[in-house]
């Protein structure tokens, strides 16, 4: 799923300093699930705000309000009539969401709360890892089911590189080499066939060329 | 092999070459480059440039190359997949053939988070070994990556790449070698050799595959000229290795510089034992000027000369 994480507050404070209503919209998808974008962390958002702003001798009104998820239009359509009564948003979805908000009520400043990073898995309670770069170009079947796009620093396609020593990456922070566990992985299933072979400079057009689509849209 | 490049010769020969590195300088004036060439000139084969080693700006390459070239050395030029895509990797090949450059070592790039733009975007469009048989598909058939054809001359470079016969596991390495070998390495240099051991075993597994005979084998080597060096190497390096008894015998050394080069001419003397080891590369980091000593001393003075 997405991964994202609050930004801090300060910045988020300064981002909507100028507004005297704010509405706070949650997302009961992705960043919910990481903690960061549900109607609590929106509730408590928007409780810190009012009095990060109210100490300094503003007003600042807010509005909660939460949707299945801010990437469909449909369910942004029920925050129409907050939206109307606040004239602005502050939104705990990730950037998608943030789009959405800001395409559906361009009449209105939309802010992101969160940072969008990653589309990860939870590897221990409480920790997200970056499993896929979104390539659109699914080699996993090569690469013994670990994706070097994402987990090798460098993205290469026939590694590992000079830098990876004892498994773990040359960038250091104890990040394995994930060209040292596709190894692993390989030998482990026999197949060293899939290991020798060259693979081919990646095709960097599929994501080149503006936003990419699926279903109808791209045909 | 390139006929053009005396160093190809050489390795075609059968001749133990040696080699050295040449840092470019952190600024714009080719002084100290030509300074390097003067006391280099003699007593290598050839010289490999660095392309902003450890992510840290420097002189490019190639022109760095240049003004080797016209010092009277051959220059072997390093080209990273870091800083460019394939379309400036092409470009600056067929520019450096037009200035002469006929030997290129083609390297994956060390990551941009240890340089001094940790922000920079790291580009890692192709790999070493896509590079490698990039290059050579523009020397023969002649052809851009696209499969366009090149017009008019081609760069027909001899083209090396490196190994690390110290990260991982040893059968890994050699996989990736012969990977290297596969793409079009036509020599290779290898990360610098402490651990010789190691290297011995690397080298078994190498001949044990025929690997030798498919390329030409360098062997880096590195003088050590301080303990502070030795355990910077050691601990901050990606990829190199250094023995415990190598670094306790630079602590109980009285002169530590003439401990380094003593221990830096025995592994060269060593190494040349080692069945398919064409040559030595001297990586002499900030101590280029030792480099005519060390050769000296492991007795490969003077060098084959060119011909005529």
């Amino acid at each position: 799923m997405i991964v994202a994480e609050a930004k801090s507050f300060a910045e988020v404070a300064e981002m909507v300093s100028s507004f005297p209503r704010l509405l706070v919209a949650a997302c009961a998808g992705c960043t919910a699930i990481c903690g960061v974008g549900g109607v609590r962390q929106a509730e408590e958002l928007a409780a810190a705000l009012r009095i990060h702003f109210r100490i300094r001798g503003v007003a600042l009104e807010t509005e909660v309000a939460g949707v299945t998820r801010q990437c469909e239009p449909e369910f942004i359509e029920e925050l129409a009539a907050a939206v109307g009564r606040t004239g602005a948003v502050l939104s705990l979805g990730c950037g998608v969401g943030v789009q959405f908000l800001a395409d559906r009520f361009p009449q209105v400043p939309v802010f992101p709360a969160l940072n969008t990073r990653f589309v990860g898995g939870l590897a221990a309670p409480g920790t997200w890892e970056e499993r896929c770069r979104l390539c659109g170009d699914c080699i996993l079947h090569l690469t013994g089911g670990i994706c070097i796009r994402a987990r090798c620093a460098k993205g290469i396609l026939n590694g590992p590189c000079g830098g990876s020593q004892d498994s773990r990456c040359e960038v250091g922070d104890d990040v394995p080499c994930a060209w040292s566990l596709v190894w692993e992985r390989l030998s482990a299933l026999g197949r060293f066939e899939l290991l020798a072979q060259i693979r081919r400079p990646r095709n960097w057009a599929n994501g080149n060329g503006g936003p990419r689509s699926s279903g109808g849209a791209s045909g | 092999m390139n006929a053009a490049s005396n160093f190809a010769r050489l390795l075609r020969d059968g001749q133990f070459v040696v080699t050295a590195e040449v840092g470019p300088p952190k600024g714009a004036a080719a002084d100290q480059l030509l300074e390097k060439a003067a006391y280099l000139k003699g007593y290598v084969d050839a010289v490999n440039i660095t392309d902003c080693q450890t992510a840290v700006v420097r002189l490019s390459s190639i022109a760095a190359a240049v003004h080797l070239r016209s010092a009277g050395l051959e220059p072997v030029v390093q080209m990273t997949g870091r800083d460019r895509n394939r379309i400036a990797i092409q470009s600056d090949l067929l520019g450096a053939w037009s200035l002469g450059i006929r030997n290129l070592l083609c390297l994956t790039g060390d990551h941009q988070r240890f340089g001094n733009h940790p922000e920079a975007r790291g580009v890692f469009d192709l790999d070493s070994i896509q590079m490698v048989a990039m290059v050579r598909r523009m020397g023969e058939p002649g052809e851009f990556l696209c499969g366009e054809p090149i017009r008019g001359e081609r760069p027909r470079f001899f083209v090396g790449a490196v190994e690390n016969p110290f990260a991982g596991s040893l059968e890994m390495r050699v996989l990736r070698l012969e990977k290297k070998i596969a793409a079009g390495a036509e020599f290779i240099q290898t990360q610098c050799v402490f651990d010789l051991e190691r290297f011995r075993r690397f080298m078994v597994l190498v001949r044990g595959r025929g690997l030798h005979r498919r390329c030409r084998i360098l062997a880096g080597v590195t003088p050590l000229k301080s303990v502070r060096m030795a355990r910077f190497m050691r601990d901050q390096v990606a990829g190199i290795t250094i023995p415990d008894e190598i670094l306790a015998r630079l602590e109980s050394a009285a002169d530590l510089a003439a401990a380094g080069v003593s221990l830096c001419v025995e592994q060269i003397r060593e190494l040349r034992e080692i069945e398919g080891v064409a040559g030595v590369h001297i990586m002499a980091i900030a101590w280029e000027k030792i480099v005519p000593e060390i050769v000296k001393r492991a007795g490969l003075y003077p060098r084959p000369a060119l011909p005529v």
